[in-house]
Protein backbone atom coordinates (compact mmCIF):
# COMPACT_ATOMS: atom_id res chain seq x y z
CA UNK A 1 0.00 0.00 0.00
CA UNK A 2 1.80 3.27 -1.29
CA UNK A 3 -0.96 5.89 0.23
CA UNK A 4 -4.19 5.94 2.43
CA UNK A 5 -6.47 8.54 0.68
CA UNK A 6 -9.72 7.10 0.33
CA UNK A 7 -12.11 4.51 1.51
CA UNK A 8 -14.15 4.90 -1.75
CA UNK A 9 -13.13 1.95 -3.84
CA UNK A 10 -11.06 0.46 -1.58
CA UNK A 11 -10.75 -3.18 -2.58
CA UNK A 12 -12.76 -5.57 0.14
CA UNK A 13 -9.17 -7.74 0.95
CA UNK A 14 -7.10 -4.63 1.28
CA UNK A 15 -9.79 -3.61 4.03
CA UNK A 16 -9.84 -6.59 5.54
CA UNK A 17 -6.04 -6.94 5.87
CA UNK A 18 -5.86 -3.45 7.67
CA UNK A 19 -8.64 -4.47 10.06
CA UNK A 20 -6.52 -7.88 10.62
CA UNK A 21 -3.05 -6.31 11.00
CA UNK A 22 -4.77 -3.75 13.33
CA UNK A 23 -6.01 -7.01 15.79
CA UNK A 24 -1.96 -7.15 16.02
CA UNK A 25 -1.73 -4.09 16.72
CA UNK A 26 -4.47 -4.12 19.76
CA UNK A 27 -2.82 -6.97 21.12
CA UNK A 28 0.76 -5.11 21.75
CA UNK A 29 -0.92 -2.15 23.58
CA UNK A 30 -1.54 -5.29 26.31
CA UNK A 31 2.30 -5.69 26.79
CA UNK A 32 4.14 -4.35 29.46
CA UNK A 33 6.23 -2.96 26.89
CA UNK A 34 3.78 -1.52 23.97
CA UNK A 35 6.28 -0.83 21.53
CA UNK A 36 7.27 -2.43 18.84
CA UNK A 37 10.41 -1.55 16.62
CA UNK A 38 9.09 -2.28 13.61
CA UNK A 39 9.75 1.21 11.86
CA UNK A 40 12.43 2.60 13.95
CA UNK A 41 14.41 5.12 11.50
CA UNK A 42 11.44 5.95 9.89
CA UNK A 43 9.70 9.83 10.55
CA UNK A 44 6.05 10.41 10.27
CA UNK A 45 5.27 14.28 9.89
CA UNK A 46 1.74 14.91 11.19
CA UNK A 47 1.22 17.75 8.66
CA UNK A 48 -2.38 19.76 10.37
CA UNK A 49 -3.73 22.58 8.40
CA UNK A 50 -7.18 22.18 10.32
CA UNK A 51 -7.66 21.81 13.98
CA UNK A 52 -7.63 18.12 15.53
CA UNK A 53 -7.35 16.85 18.68
CA UNK A 54 -8.00 12.97 18.81
CA UNK A 55 -6.73 12.17 15.43
CA UNK A 56 -3.42 13.71 15.68
CA UNK A 57 -2.70 12.25 18.99
CA UNK A 58 -3.93 9.13 17.68
CA UNK A 59 -1.73 9.10 14.82
CA UNK A 60 1.08 10.50 17.15
CA UNK A 61 0.51 7.57 19.32
CA UNK A 62 0.50 5.10 16.73
CA UNK A 63 3.69 6.45 15.00
CA UNK A 64 5.50 5.79 18.77
CA UNK A 65 4.29 2.87 19.08
CA UNK A 66 6.25 1.40 16.59
CA UNK A 67 9.05 3.49 17.03
CA UNK A 68 8.86 5.79 14.25
CA UNK A 69 9.85 9.67 15.05
CA UNK A 70 7.37 12.18 14.68
CA UNK A 71 7.64 15.61 14.25
CA UNK A 72 4.05 17.81 14.19
CA UNK A 73 3.32 20.71 12.05
CA UNK A 74 -0.09 23.03 12.95
CA UNK A 75 -0.69 25.98 10.49
CA UNK A 76 -1.96 28.02 13.18
CA UNK A 77 1.35 29.57 14.55
CA UNK A 78 2.97 28.83 11.21
CA UNK A 79 4.11 30.29 8.12
CA UNK A 80 0.92 29.52 6.52
CA UNK A 81 -0.32 32.38 8.04
CA UNK A 82 2.35 34.62 6.17
CA UNK A 83 0.59 32.49 3.13
CA UNK A 84 2.79 29.63 2.59
CA UNK A 85 0.97 27.21 0.06
CA UNK A 86 0.43 23.21 0.57
CA UNK A 87 3.40 22.75 -1.80
CA UNK A 88 6.23 24.85 -0.46
CA UNK A 89 4.55 23.80 3.42
CA UNK A 90 4.98 19.89 2.85
CA UNK A 91 8.36 20.21 0.79
CA UNK A 92 9.73 22.06 3.32
CA UNK A 93 8.88 19.37 5.59
CA UNK A 94 9.89 16.48 3.07
CA UNK A 95 13.27 18.38 2.88
CA UNK A 96 13.85 17.73 6.42
CA UNK A 97 13.96 13.67 5.50
CA UNK A 98 10.34 12.20 6.22
CA UNK A 99 9.00 8.83 4.95
CA UNK A 100 5.24 9.72 5.35
CA UNK A 101 2.85 12.49 5.89
CA UNK A 102 -0.17 12.45 7.85
CA UNK A 103 -2.39 15.33 5.96
CA UNK A 104 -5.36 17.03 7.71
CA UNK A 105 -6.54 19.97 5.55
CA UNK A 106 -9.78 21.56 5.29
CA UNK A 107 -10.06 21.80 0.96
CA UNK A 108 -11.35 18.02 -0.21
CA UNK A 109 -9.32 16.78 -1.91
CA UNK A 110 -5.67 17.97 -0.53
CA UNK A 111 -4.22 14.71 0.68
CA UNK A 112 -5.03 13.27 -3.27
CA UNK A 113 -3.64 16.34 -4.91
CA UNK A 114 -0.52 16.00 -2.45
CA UNK A 115 0.03 11.98 -3.31
CA UNK A 116 -0.68 12.75 -7.69
CA UNK A 117 1.93 15.64 -7.00
CA UNK A 118 5.36 14.94 -7.68
CA UNK A 119 6.18 17.67 -4.55
CA UNK A 120 7.63 14.89 -2.26
CA UNK A 121 8.56 11.30 -2.03
CA UNK A 122 6.67 10.27 1.22
CA UNK A 123 3.88 8.15 1.31
CA UNK A 124 0.19 10.54 2.43
CA UNK A 125 -2.23 9.23 4.57
CA UNK A 126 -5.31 11.47 4.38
CA UNK A 127 -5.99 12.28 8.11
CA UNK A 128 -9.64 14.40 7.07
CA UNK A 129 -9.65 16.45 3.90
CA UNK A 130 -12.28 19.09 4.09
CA UNK A 131 -15.73 17.28 3.97
CA UNK A 132 -14.55 14.51 1.23
CA UNK A 133 -12.93 11.41 3.65
CA UNK A 134 -11.41 10.20 6.69
CA UNK A 135 -10.59 7.11 5.68
CA UNK A 136 -9.07 5.67 8.87
CA UNK A 137 -11.86 7.29 10.99
CA UNK A 138 -14.16 4.81 8.56
CA UNK A 139 -11.59 2.03 9.22
CA UNK A 140 -11.82 2.41 13.52
CA UNK A 141 -15.46 2.15 12.98
CA UNK A 142 -15.39 -0.85 10.88
CA UNK A 143 -13.38 -2.69 13.38
CA UNK A 144 -15.17 -1.63 16.49
CA UNK A 145 -18.62 -2.87 14.57
CA UNK A 146 -16.58 -5.87 14.03
CA UNK A 147 -15.07 -6.13 17.69
CA UNK A 148 -18.60 -5.63 19.01
CA UNK A 149 -20.27 -7.91 17.02
CA UNK A 150 -17.87 -11.24 16.80
CA UNK A 151 -15.31 -10.24 19.44
CA UNK A 152 -12.53 -12.41 19.55
CA UNK A 153 -13.74 -14.60 16.40
CA UNK A 154 -13.57 -10.78 14.32
CA UNK A 155 -10.18 -11.81 12.47
CA UNK A 156 -10.94 -12.04 8.92
CA UNK A 157 -14.64 -11.46 9.23
CA UNK A 158 -16.84 -8.70 7.09
CA UNK A 159 -19.94 -6.76 8.26
CA UNK A 160 -22.11 -8.70 6.11
CA UNK A 161 -25.93 -7.63 6.71
CA UNK A 162 -24.64 -5.88 9.79
CA UNK A 163 -27.76 -2.63 9.87
CA UNK A 164 -25.92 0.55 10.77
CA UNK A 165 -27.94 3.73 11.11
CA UNK A 166 -25.34 7.25 10.51
CA UNK A 167 -27.34 10.31 11.71
CA UNK A 168 -27.31 13.73 12.12
CA UNK A 169 -24.87 16.00 9.47
CA UNK A 170 -24.34 14.11 6.69
CA UNK A 171 -23.63 16.97 4.55
CA UNK A 172 -20.31 18.34 6.30
CA UNK A 173 -19.41 14.47 7.23
CA UNK A 174 -15.86 13.14 5.39
CA UNK A 175 -16.85 10.81 8.93
CA UNK A 176 -20.31 9.21 7.29
CA UNK A 177 -18.84 9.54 3.74
CA UNK A 178 -15.92 7.16 4.93
CA UNK A 179 -17.94 5.20 6.47
CA UNK A 180 -20.19 4.59 3.91
CA UNK A 181 -17.86 3.80 1.42
CA UNK A 182 -16.20 1.16 3.79
CA UNK A 183 -18.65 -0.59 5.44
CA UNK A 184 -20.62 -0.90 2.21
CA UNK A 185 -17.65 -2.78 0.50
CA UNK A 186 -17.81 -4.65 3.82
CA UNK A 187 -21.40 -5.71 3.42
CA UNK A 188 -23.32 -4.00 5.86
CA UNK A 189 -26.69 -2.07 5.11
CA UNK A 190 -26.20 1.42 6.13
CA UNK A 191 -29.16 4.26 6.37
CA UNK A 192 -28.64 7.57 6.58
CA UNK A 193 -30.92 10.12 8.60
CA UNK A 194 -31.12 13.68 9.23
CA UNK A 195 -32.30 17.30 8.30
CA UNK A 196 -33.28 16.69 4.42
CA UNK A 197 -30.96 20.34 4.63
CA UNK A 198 -28.02 18.41 5.73
CA UNK A 199 -28.03 15.40 3.13
CA UNK A 200 -26.16 16.05 0.54
CA UNK A 201 -26.75 16.44 -3.08
CA UNK A 202 -26.32 13.19 -5.19
CA UNK A 203 -27.02 10.94 -1.91
CA UNK A 204 -29.03 8.78 -3.71
CA UNK A 205 -25.77 7.74 -6.22
CA UNK A 206 -24.89 6.34 -2.70
CA UNK A 207 -24.80 3.05 -1.59
CA UNK A 208 -27.13 3.59 0.77
CA UNK A 209 -30.88 4.36 1.88
CA UNK A 210 -32.14 7.56 3.42
CA UNK A 211 -34.66 9.09 5.50
CA UNK A 212 -35.46 11.99 7.60
CA UNK A 213 -37.78 10.53 10.56
CA UNK A 214 -35.07 9.22 13.07
CA UNK A 215 -37.78 7.55 15.32
CA UNK A 216 -38.60 5.46 12.28
CA UNK A 217 -34.90 4.24 12.54
CA UNK A 218 -35.44 3.37 16.31
CA UNK A 219 -38.17 0.98 15.33
CA UNK A 220 -36.19 -0.73 12.56
CA UNK A 221 -33.34 -1.88 15.64
CA UNK A 222 -30.52 -1.45 13.71
CA UNK A 223 -27.31 -3.29 14.96
CA UNK A 224 -25.59 0.16 15.56
CA UNK A 225 -26.16 3.95 15.42
CA UNK A 226 -23.84 6.23 14.34
CA UNK A 227 -24.56 9.85 15.74
CA UNK A 228 -22.68 12.68 13.91
CA UNK A 229 -21.33 15.98 15.25
CA UNK A 230 -23.27 19.15 14.26
CA UNK A 231 -20.64 21.25 12.34
CA UNK A 232 -21.34 24.07 13.46
CA UNK A 233 -17.69 25.40 12.00
CA UNK A 234 -18.17 24.92 8.85
CA UNK A 235 -22.10 25.61 8.68
CA UNK A 236 -22.47 29.02 7.08
CA UNK A 237 -26.10 29.41 6.55
CA UNK A 238 -29.15 28.58 8.85
CA UNK A 239 -29.54 24.17 7.93
CA UNK A 240 -31.97 24.05 11.24
CA UNK A 241 -34.53 27.00 12.85
CA UNK A 242 -33.19 26.09 16.28
CA UNK A 243 -30.35 23.43 18.39
CA UNK A 244 -33.28 22.33 20.65
CA UNK A 245 -35.30 21.71 17.42
CA UNK A 246 -32.48 19.52 16.12
CA UNK A 247 -31.97 17.93 19.56
CA UNK A 248 -35.74 16.94 19.46
CA UNK A 249 -35.99 15.46 15.95
CA UNK A 250 -32.66 13.85 14.90
CA UNK A 251 -30.42 13.95 19.03
CA UNK A 252 -30.24 10.88 20.68
CA UNK A 253 -31.71 11.77 23.85
CA UNK A 254 -32.38 9.98 26.85
CA UNK A 255 -36.17 9.00 25.52
CA UNK A 256 -34.89 7.51 22.42
CA UNK A 257 -32.11 5.87 24.44
CA UNK A 258 -34.70 3.83 26.10
CA UNK A 259 -36.33 2.89 22.92
CA UNK A 260 -33.04 1.15 21.50
CA UNK A 261 -32.70 -2.63 21.64
CA UNK A 262 -30.52 -3.47 24.36
CA UNK A 263 -28.22 -4.81 21.76
CA UNK A 264 -27.44 -2.16 19.95
CA UNK A 265 -24.37 -0.37 20.36
CA UNK A 266 -24.11 4.00 20.00
CA UNK A 267 -21.37 5.25 18.39
CA UNK A 268 -19.52 8.91 17.88
CA UNK A 269 -16.41 10.13 16.19
CA UNK A 270 -16.29 12.98 18.59
CA UNK A 271 -15.63 15.44 19.40
CA UNK A 272 -19.36 15.48 21.17
CA UNK A 273 -21.97 18.31 21.32
CA UNK A 274 -23.50 16.79 25.00
CA UNK A 275 -27.39 17.84 24.90
CA UNK A 276 -27.09 18.72 21.20
CA UNK A 277 -26.82 15.10 18.83
CA UNK A 278 -26.49 13.21 22.03
CA UNK A 279 -27.67 12.91 25.30
CA UNK A 280 -24.70 13.15 28.50
CA UNK A 281 -26.61 9.72 29.15
CA UNK A 282 -26.25 8.04 25.94
CA UNK A 283 -22.90 8.92 25.44
CA UNK A 284 -21.70 7.84 28.99
CA UNK A 285 -24.46 4.82 28.84
CA UNK A 286 -22.61 0.70 28.67
CA UNK A 287 -23.76 0.16 25.24
CA UNK A 288 -22.00 3.17 23.99
CA UNK A 289 -18.17 2.52 22.30
CA UNK A 290 -17.32 5.74 22.14
CA UNK A 291 -13.56 5.50 24.09
CA UNK A 292 -13.84 1.53 22.47
CA UNK A 293 -13.59 3.90 19.24
CA UNK A 294 -11.00 6.18 20.50
CA UNK A 295 -8.75 3.13 21.46
CA UNK A 296 -9.31 1.06 18.45
CA UNK A 297 -7.95 4.24 16.64
CA UNK A 298 -4.60 3.77 17.57
CA UNK A 299 -4.59 0.00 16.23
CA UNK A 300 -5.97 1.29 13.23
CA UNK A 301 -3.54 4.03 12.78
CA UNK A 302 -0.55 1.72 13.71
CA UNK A 303 -1.97 -0.85 10.73
CA UNK A 304 -1.83 1.69 7.68
CA UNK A 305 1.55 3.23 9.17
CA UNK A 306 3.04 -0.38 8.84
CA UNK A 307 1.18 -0.92 6.20
CA UNK A 308 1.93 2.25 3.82
CA UNK A 309 5.78 2.47 5.33
CA UNK A 310 7.03 -1.32 4.85
CA UNK A 311 7.70 -3.55 1.84
CA UNK A 312 9.86 -3.16 -1.20
CA UNK A 313 6.74 -2.43 -3.38
CA UNK A 314 5.84 0.76 -2.01
CA UNK A 315 6.97 2.42 -5.51
CA UNK A 316 4.91 0.03 -7.42
CA UNK A 317 1.36 -0.59 -5.89
CA UNK A 318 -1.05 2.73 -5.36
CA UNK A 319 -4.10 2.52 -3.58
CA UNK B 1 14.21 -28.51 -12.08
CA UNK B 2 12.20 -31.10 -10.15
CA UNK B 3 12.20 -31.00 -6.49
CA UNK B 4 13.47 -34.17 -4.66
CA UNK B 5 11.76 -35.33 -1.44
CA UNK B 6 14.30 -35.76 1.45
CA UNK B 7 12.13 -36.57 4.31
CA UNK B 8 8.72 -38.33 4.21
CA UNK B 9 6.12 -38.14 6.93
CA UNK B 10 7.15 -41.37 8.72
CA UNK B 11 10.53 -39.78 8.70
CA UNK B 12 8.77 -36.37 9.82
CA UNK B 13 6.99 -37.80 12.55
CA UNK B 14 9.98 -39.71 14.05
CA UNK B 15 12.16 -36.75 13.99
CA UNK B 16 9.26 -34.77 16.26
CA UNK B 17 8.99 -38.05 18.81
CA UNK B 18 12.98 -37.65 19.20
CA UNK B 19 12.92 -34.08 19.19
CA UNK B 20 10.18 -34.11 21.56
CA UNK B 21 12.44 -36.97 23.75
CA UNK B 22 15.17 -34.77 23.76
CA UNK B 23 13.18 -31.43 25.18
CA UNK B 24 12.29 -33.80 28.18
CA UNK B 25 15.87 -34.73 28.77
CA UNK B 26 16.98 -31.41 28.54
CA UNK B 27 14.45 -29.67 30.32
CA UNK B 28 14.73 -33.01 33.54
CA UNK B 29 11.15 -33.46 32.92
CA UNK B 30 8.17 -31.14 31.41
CA UNK B 31 8.00 -28.55 34.29
CA UNK B 32 7.97 -25.15 33.22
CA UNK B 33 8.02 -25.53 29.45
CA UNK B 34 6.47 -23.48 26.79
CA UNK B 35 6.79 -24.15 23.36
CA UNK B 36 6.59 -20.94 21.04
CA UNK B 37 5.74 -22.19 17.25
CA UNK B 38 7.00 -19.18 14.76
CA UNK B 39 3.96 -18.92 12.28
CA UNK B 40 2.90 -20.71 10.21
CA UNK B 41 4.85 -24.12 10.15
CA UNK B 42 6.23 -23.83 13.00
CA UNK B 43 3.01 -22.97 15.04
CA UNK B 44 1.93 -26.82 13.37
CA UNK B 45 5.12 -28.39 14.57
CA UNK B 46 4.58 -26.69 18.29
CA UNK B 47 1.47 -28.36 18.32
CA UNK B 48 2.60 -31.69 17.23
CA UNK B 49 5.34 -31.41 19.75
CA UNK B 50 3.20 -30.30 22.38
CA UNK B 51 0.88 -33.39 21.49
CA UNK B 52 3.70 -35.72 21.86
CA UNK B 53 4.75 -34.03 24.84
CA UNK B 54 1.57 -34.28 26.55
CA UNK B 55 1.34 -38.27 25.95
CA UNK B 56 4.91 -38.41 27.86
CA UNK B 57 4.50 -36.39 30.29
CA UNK B 58 0.93 -35.46 30.69
CA UNK B 59 0.81 -31.52 31.60
CA UNK B 60 3.60 -30.54 30.15
CA UNK B 61 2.46 -29.43 26.63
CA UNK B 62 2.14 -26.05 27.15
CA UNK B 63 2.01 -24.32 23.67
CA UNK B 64 1.46 -20.74 21.74
CA UNK B 65 2.84 -19.17 18.48
CA UNK B 66 4.96 -16.29 18.21
CA UNK B 67 4.91 -13.72 15.68
CA UNK B 68 8.17 -11.95 14.30
CA UNK B 69 7.23 -9.95 11.49
CA UNK B 70 7.57 -6.50 13.79
CA UNK B 71 10.89 -7.16 14.25
CA UNK B 72 12.17 -8.43 11.22
CA UNK B 73 15.84 -6.46 10.01
CA UNK B 74 14.18 -7.16 5.44
CA UNK B 75 11.08 -5.69 6.17
CA UNK B 76 12.00 -2.41 3.59
CA UNK B 77 13.46 -5.39 1.40
CA UNK B 78 10.11 -7.72 0.83
CA UNK B 79 6.72 -6.94 -0.30
CA UNK B 80 4.62 -6.40 2.75
CA UNK B 81 4.27 -9.29 4.87
CA UNK B 82 1.13 -9.70 6.73
CA UNK B 83 1.68 -10.03 10.52
CA UNK B 84 0.22 -13.36 12.33
CA UNK B 85 -1.21 -13.43 15.79
CA UNK B 86 0.99 -14.19 18.98
CA UNK B 87 -0.78 -16.33 21.62
CA UNK B 88 1.07 -16.73 24.36
CA UNK B 89 -0.22 -19.42 27.29
CA UNK B 90 -2.02 -18.24 29.99
CA UNK B 91 0.85 -18.55 32.57
CA UNK B 92 2.80 -16.02 30.33
CA UNK B 93 6.68 -17.04 29.59
CA UNK B 94 7.96 -15.37 32.69
CA UNK B 95 10.55 -17.88 34.47
CA UNK B 96 9.87 -20.24 32.24
CA UNK B 97 11.83 -22.66 29.49
CA UNK B 98 10.85 -21.27 26.22
CA UNK B 99 11.16 -23.50 23.40
CA UNK B 100 11.28 -21.76 19.63
CA UNK B 101 9.91 -24.33 17.13
CA UNK B 102 9.97 -23.93 13.32
CA UNK B 103 10.47 -25.57 10.41
CA UNK B 104 14.09 -24.47 8.45
CA UNK B 105 16.75 -22.72 10.06
CA UNK B 106 18.71 -21.00 7.25
CA UNK B 107 20.39 -17.58 7.93
CA UNK B 108 19.15 -17.23 11.56
CA UNK B 109 17.27 -13.87 10.97
CA UNK B 110 14.05 -15.02 11.65
CA UNK B 111 15.07 -16.51 15.35
CA UNK B 112 16.87 -13.05 16.02
CA UNK B 113 13.60 -11.30 15.29
CA UNK B 114 12.25 -13.98 17.78
CA UNK B 115 14.40 -13.33 20.46
CA UNK B 116 13.94 -9.77 20.59
CA UNK B 117 10.21 -10.09 20.10
CA UNK B 118 10.64 -12.71 23.08
CA UNK B 119 12.20 -9.72 24.82
CA UNK B 120 9.36 -7.41 24.73
CA UNK B 121 6.98 -10.23 25.95
CA UNK B 122 8.47 -10.90 29.35
CA UNK B 123 11.80 -12.61 30.75
CA UNK B 124 12.36 -16.96 30.00
CA UNK B 125 14.67 -18.72 32.11
CA UNK B 126 16.03 -19.84 29.42
CA UNK B 127 15.58 -20.08 25.06
CA UNK B 128 15.92 -22.68 23.22
CA UNK B 129 15.64 -23.42 19.57
CA UNK B 130 13.72 -26.50 17.98
CA UNK B 131 14.05 -26.77 13.99
CA UNK B 132 13.03 -29.66 11.72
CA UNK B 133 15.46 -28.73 9.18
CA UNK B 134 19.02 -26.78 9.75
CA UNK B 135 20.16 -25.74 5.73
CA UNK B 136 23.02 -24.24 7.38
CA UNK B 137 24.28 -20.39 5.48
CA UNK B 138 24.19 -18.71 8.97
CA UNK B 139 24.43 -15.05 9.00
CA UNK B 140 24.14 -14.69 12.73
CA UNK B 141 25.82 -16.51 15.74
CA UNK B 142 22.56 -18.71 16.30
CA UNK B 143 22.33 -23.02 16.46
CA UNK B 144 19.56 -24.97 16.71
CA UNK B 145 18.99 -26.78 20.50
CA UNK B 146 17.24 -29.59 19.02
CA UNK B 147 17.34 -30.79 14.27
CA UNK B 148 14.95 -32.63 12.79
CA UNK B 149 17.72 -33.52 9.92
CA UNK B 150 20.59 -31.58 8.95
CA UNK B 151 20.70 -30.77 5.14
CA UNK B 152 23.78 -29.40 3.56
CA UNK B 153 22.28 -27.33 0.93
CA UNK B 154 23.27 -25.02 -1.93
CA UNK B 155 22.46 -20.93 -1.46
CA UNK B 156 20.46 -21.30 -4.63
CA UNK B 157 18.67 -24.33 -3.62
CA UNK B 158 15.19 -24.06 -2.02
CA UNK B 159 13.38 -26.15 1.03
CA UNK B 160 10.06 -26.69 1.01
CA UNK B 161 8.45 -27.87 4.12
CA UNK B 162 4.90 -28.96 3.69
CA UNK B 163 2.61 -30.16 6.39
CA UNK B 164 -0.42 -31.89 6.51
CA UNK B 165 -2.68 -29.21 8.54
CA UNK B 166 -1.57 -26.51 6.06
CA UNK B 167 -0.69 -28.08 2.98
CA UNK B 168 -2.57 -31.29 3.17
CA UNK B 169 0.29 -34.23 3.20
CA UNK B 170 3.60 -34.22 4.87
CA UNK B 171 7.33 -34.00 3.25
CA UNK B 172 10.09 -31.71 3.03
CA UNK B 173 11.68 -31.39 -0.31
CA UNK B 174 14.43 -29.86 -2.00
CA UNK B 175 14.73 -27.99 -5.11
CA UNK B 176 17.45 -26.17 -7.63
CA UNK B 177 20.55 -27.09 -8.89
CA UNK B 178 22.31 -29.79 -7.09
CA UNK B 179 19.62 -31.70 -6.24
CA UNK B 180 19.96 -34.36 -8.81
CA UNK B 181 17.52 -36.25 -10.10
Amino acid sequence: MRHLLTTEGLPREQALAILDVAEDMAEVATRAVPKLPTLRGRTVANVFFEDSTRTRLSFETAAKRLSADVITFSAKGSSVSKGESLKDTTQTIAAMGIDAVVLRHSASGAAEVLAASDWIDAAVVNAGDGTHQHPTQGLLDAYTLRKALHGDASRGRDLDGVRVAIVGDILHSRVARSNVWLLATLGAQIHLVGPRTLLPVGVETWPVTVGTDLDEVIAQRPDAIMMLRVQQERMHAAYFPHEREYANAWGLGDERLARLPADTIVMHPGPMNRGLEISARAADSPRSVILDQVANGVSIRMAVLYLVLSGSDTREVAV
Amino acid sequence: MPARTVLQQADIQRALTRISHEILESNRGGSDLVLLGIPTRGVVLAERIAANLERFEPGSGVVGSLDVTMYRDDLARHPTRTPSPTRLPAGGIDGKTVVLVDDVLYSGRTIRAALDAIGDLGRPRAVRLAVLVDRGHRELPIRADFVGKNLPTAVAERIYVRLGETDGEDAVAIEGEGSGS
